[in-house]
C-alpha cells in the first residue's frame, strides 16, 4: 500500500482538508528518509504527535515556539563536530507565529551564522492552533479572534510582514516562497533548497480550514487563487537577488479570492467594505508591479496605453 | 483505538504509530472513485492530506487507485482536484 509507505504517516489529527498536513506529507515524500526534523510548537506539532503516538517515521524533535531554528542548528553543528554529517539534511519546520513573531530573533541568528539547515515556514496566516489569533503574517483586513471585524474595525489593520525579504537581507544563499496549491513548484523548490549548502528559508502558503472559514474541498483552489490574484507572489531569492518569479497570465481580481473565505466575509456585508476590497486590490497591484508578475499581452499593453493617455 | 503502549524515558514514541488511530470515523462523506472514468493520473493521491487514495493495482494500461477508508476524512479535495470528475463524495452510512 503506497499510503502506508509515507514518511509522514496517516492517522494524524489534522482537520479534514488541512493544507498544512498536505505540506508535511509532500515534504517528506520529497526529502526522503535521510533527514532530521525539528518542529516548533504549532498545529503541525500537535496534530502529528498526539502522545504516545507519532506520525513521523524520521528522527523528529519538538522544540519550543522560539528556539526551533537554533535546535536545528545545534543538531547540524553536532553532526559536523562528530563527523557524521554525510548527506543528512536538517530541516526546521515552524508555523508563521513561530517564524514571524516568536522565533524571529533566533531564526535571524541562525541565518546569520550560516548553519547548513533548511528552515520551512508553513504560512497559514495566524495562530491557528491556539484559536486563530493574529500573527505578523495575518494579511490586511482578515478577521481573527484578536482582530475581530465589527462596527469599529475591518479586522487586522496591519499588512503582512515581509519575512522572505528580511531573510534575503541576511545574504543567505536561498530564500523562496511557494504554495501548496502548486505541488510541482513546491517540490522543485524543496529539491533545490536541499541541494544548496548553507542556511535556506522557504515559506509555504497553506490553508487552515477553520481559521480561514473555507470549504475543505476548495483548499488547494483557494491557494491557487491567492497566487493568481497576486496576493501571494511566488519567487526565489538567490544570494539576495530575486532570480525567478512565477508569472501570472490574466491576473484575477482579489474579490475571487476573498469571497470564498469567512475571514473576509465582513468586507462583503459591511458599509465601506468595497473601499477595503479596493485597498486589498491595491496590495495585489503593488505586488504585481514589484515582482513584475503580469505576462504582458498585446491587448493588455494597448489598454494600458489607452489608460495612460 | 490506541492500544496500551510502553512509555519511554524522554517521551520518545515509536515512529508512525498514529496509523493505529483510524481518522476515517470523522467523515460525513466518503470519496468513491469511479474506476471507469479514472485515468490513473495520481492527482487524488498527491492532493490528499491524509494519504488515503493509493495505487492499488496496475492493469498494464493505467494505474488503478483505491481509497483507504481507515484514514479518509472526507474533506473532498480529491473530488475537487480530479481532472475527469471520477470521484464522488457519497454520504457515509453506518
Amino acid at each position: 500500500m503506497a499510503a502506508l509507505e509515507d514518511l509522514y504517516a496517516s492517522g494524524h489529527r489534522a482537520c479534514a482538508g488541512c493544507g498544512c498536513a498536505l505540506f508535511l506529507k509532500t515534504l517528506m515524500r520529497v526529502a526522503g528518509p535521510d533527514v532530521i526534523v525539528t518542529n516548533s510548537t504549532g498545529c503541525m506539532e500537535v496534530v502529528s504527535t498526539p502522545y504516545p503516538e507519532s506520525a513521523w517515521k524520521v528522527p523528529w524533535i519538538h522544540s519550543l515556539f522560539e528556539n526551533n531554528a537554533p535546535v536545528a542548528a545545534g543538531i547540524e553543528a553536532a553532526l559536523k563536530a562528530t563527523g557524521r554529517k554525510g548527506n543528512t539534511k536538517v530541516i526546521a519546520i515552524g508555523g508563521d507565529g513561530a517564524t514571524f513573531d516568536i522565533g524571529f530573533g533566533l531564526l535571524s541568528g541562525v541565518m546569520e551564522r550560516g548553519h547548513d539547515i533548511l528552515y520551512i515556514c508553513y504560512d497559514n496566516e495566524a495562530y491557528m492552533n491556539t484559536g486563530i489569533q493574529r500573527s505578523g503574517s495575518t494579511p490586511y483586513d482578515a478577521s481573527t479572534t484578536t482582530t475581530p471585524a465589527g462596527k469599529m474595525s475591518f479586522g487586522n489593520q496591519r499588512p503582512k510582514k515581509n519575512v522572505p525579504a528580511i531573510m534575503a537581507a541576511h545574504g543567505v544563499p536561498y530564500v523562496a516562497t511557494t504554495s501548496m496549491g502548486y505541488p510541482a513548484d513546491f517540490t522543485k523548490k524543496v529539491r533545490k533548497a536541499l541541494s544548496i549548502e548553507g542556511p535556506k528559508y522557504l515559506q509555504v502558503h497553506a490553508t487552515c480550514v477553520p481559521g480561514w472559514g473555507i470549504d475543505g474541498a476548495l483548499s488547494l483552489e483557494i491557494l491557487r487563487l491567492a497566487v493568481e490574484t497576486g496576493l501571494y507572489p511566488l519567487y526565489e531569492y538567490e544570494n539576495g537577488q530575486i532570480t525567478s518569479v512565477k508569472k501570472i497570465k490574466n491576473r484575477k481580481p482579489v474579490k475571487e479570492y476573498l469571497d470564498k473565505q469567512k475571514r473576509y466575509s465582513h468586507l462583503f456585508k459591511m458599509p465601506g467594505g468595497d473601499r477595503e476590497i479596493e485597498k486589498i486590490q491595491h496590495i495585489a497591484d503593488l505586488n504585481a508591479k514589484h515582482f513584475n508578475l503580469d505576462i504582458e499581452e498585446k491587448a493588455t499593453a494597448k489598454e494600458k496605453e489607452a489608460k495612460e493617455e | 483505538m490506541a492500544e496500551k503502549m510502553r512509555l519511554t524515558i524522554g517521551l520518545v514514541t515509536k515512529p508512525g504509530t498514529t496509523m493505529q488511530y483510524h481518522t476515517g470515523g470523522w467523515r460525513t462523506y466518503r470519496a468513491v472513485i469511479n474506476q471507469e472514468k479514472c485515468i490513473g493520473c495520481r492527482r487524488c493521491a498527491d492532493s490528499c492530506p491524509d494519504g488515503a487514495p493509493f495505487e492499488c493495482a496496475h492493469d498494464g494500461k493505467k494505474k488503478k487507485f483505491c481509497v483507504n477508508y481507515d484514514y479518509c476524512k472526507g474533506c473532498g479535495i480529491c473530488a475537487y482536484e480530479c481532472p475527469v470528475d471520477a470521484i464522488d463524495m457519497a454520504v457515509e452510512e453506518k
